[in-house]
């Protein structure tokens, strides 16, 4: 067990934007990423089917080569892209809307060493939010998903649907994929204890 | 040998859903987080010593067009680990209201003065001692609608990232003796006392400039990795 306690979290309230609002943090391809070029958008929705028009969202992934830029990450140092670093943060809009411009990542090994399909881990923060949310996208045309341990988990399907991002009608550059976060009630994202 | 990170102590972390704070009663999910196994998508983070973060600003007393007005305060700490250790080049965030208890923010209607020489926003990666240090203006309290008459205490808001996904955490920082904590169900949501005083800084006169500024201290602790032998 650790020793120290950890200090509690606390909501981030409504006013968190002139601090944590930074230029250019919603897309994580402006350094240069190798890999297929995706934009990932959706709606943040409360328990009436509102938007939360204050919630900030964070994203941390693999690069296309499915390794993290991090020491833990055991992985193979040739497999690092000096171009991504793989964090990304939007927040939404005064009609629940964020958006990232990101790359697909590749496969990353799960425990015991399963691969698992891609995916992107997102992170919830939102006024009465007393803490944050963990989700992960998954891809919807993504056919490694059958393979997948963390989706396989997950015994109700309508729950593991919600983690699948739905690739949009083709227009621009690179696929556009929905996925839409529902905070609770109908429809409501399955989220991680991580 | 491998990495994870440890569960919270009962009653350590607020619960999504408390009534008593308005917002979170169609903001809370209804269904139990989901178990998941530790992997390296939640043992791995974004690092910042690359800079990519930006500058630090860690003066928040002194604009361009002059000075805000106010209390000065040194707020310092340190950013630990669950086994007391440094954590150094992390990322810390810091956002507040101001002297007169107003946001810069745009969604901020309460009828008290904006000071044009204070955003109330900050920034600064932890040293080699895993310490940070802003100097500010001691925030006001504000009414906020979640109850008739219903006032928050002074507080900073923090957001911190440590070594990994799972450790990322965004906290307030509260000030000693406010009376206005007994009443703040944002401060009670966190059940265990002893958890809601780690949010509440320490005055320390060491920590105060003379004739210029008072001194607090916030020290911060991330999760810490869980040391129990992997199967046991």
């Amino acid at each position: 067990m650790a020793k120290e306690p950890t200090t509690p979290s606390q909501t981030i309230g409504p006013f968190f934007h002139p601090a944590l609002d930074r230029a250019g943090w919603s897309d994580l391809t402006s350094a240069g990423a190798r890999g297929d070029r995706i934009a990932v958008e959706g709606r943040v929705l409360d328990g009436d089917g509102q938007p939360c028009d204050d919630a900030l969202i964070e994203m941390w992934q693999a690069n296309a080569a499915g390794k993290y830029a991090h020491p833990d990450d055991p992985q193979p140092e040739d497999r690092l892209d000096a171009g991504f670093l793989g964090f990304g943060r939007a927040l939404t809009a005064g009609d629940g809307r964020y958006r990232f411009k990101t790359i697909r990542p590749g496969r990353v090994p799960g425990p015991g060493g399963v691969l698992q399909a891609p995916h992107i881990n997102l992170a919830i923060f939102a006024r009465g939010l007393l803490g944050r949310l963990c989700t992960r996208l998954y891809f919807a045309d993504e056919r490694s998903n059958g393979d997948d341990p963390v989706l396989a988990s997950i015994a109700d399907p309508v729950a593991r649907r919600t983690l699948l991002a739905i690739p949009q009608p083709a227009g621009g550059e690179g696929i556009v994929y929905r996925f839409d976060i529902v905070l609770q009630g109908q429809g409501e994202t399955a989220f991680f204890d991580v | 040998m491998t990495v994870r990170y440890a569960k919270p102590l009962p009653g350590a972390q607020p619960p999504l859903l408390h009534p008593a704070y308005r917002s979170t009663l169609k903001r809370a999910p209804l269904r139990p987080p989901l178990r998941l196994e530790q992997g390296l998508s939640e043992i791995t983070g974004p690092g910042f010593t690359s800079g990519w973060a930006g500058p630090s600003e860690t003066d928040l007393t002194r604009a361009a067009t002059g000075e805000a007005m106010g209390q000065r305060i040194v707020v310092t700490g340190r950013l630990l680990d669950g086994d007391g250790r440094p954590i150094r080049q992390g990322l810390v965030e810091l956002w507040q209201c101001n002297a007169a208890g107003r946001y810069l923010h745009e969604k901020d209607q309460h009828d008290a003065p904006v000071d044009p020489h204070f955003t109330g926003v900050g920034r600064t990666l932890t040293d080699a001692n895993g310490e940070y240090r802003f100097l500010t203006i001691k925030p006001g309290a504000y009414p906020w609608s979640n109850a008739d008459n219903g006032w928050r205490p002074a507080h900073i808001h923090f957001s911190l990232f440590g070594p990994a996904y799972a450790t990322r955490l965004i906290t307030q920082m509260y000030f000693p003796g406010d009376p206005l904590l007994e009443h703040d169900p944002i401060f009670h949501s966190v059940p265990d006392e002893a958890a809601r005083r780690r949010l509440v800084s320490i005055y320390d006169p060491d920590l105060s400039q003379p004739g210029f500024a008072l001194g607090y201290r916030f020290d911060i602790v991330l999760r810490g990795r869980d040391s129990t032998p992997f199967g046991m």
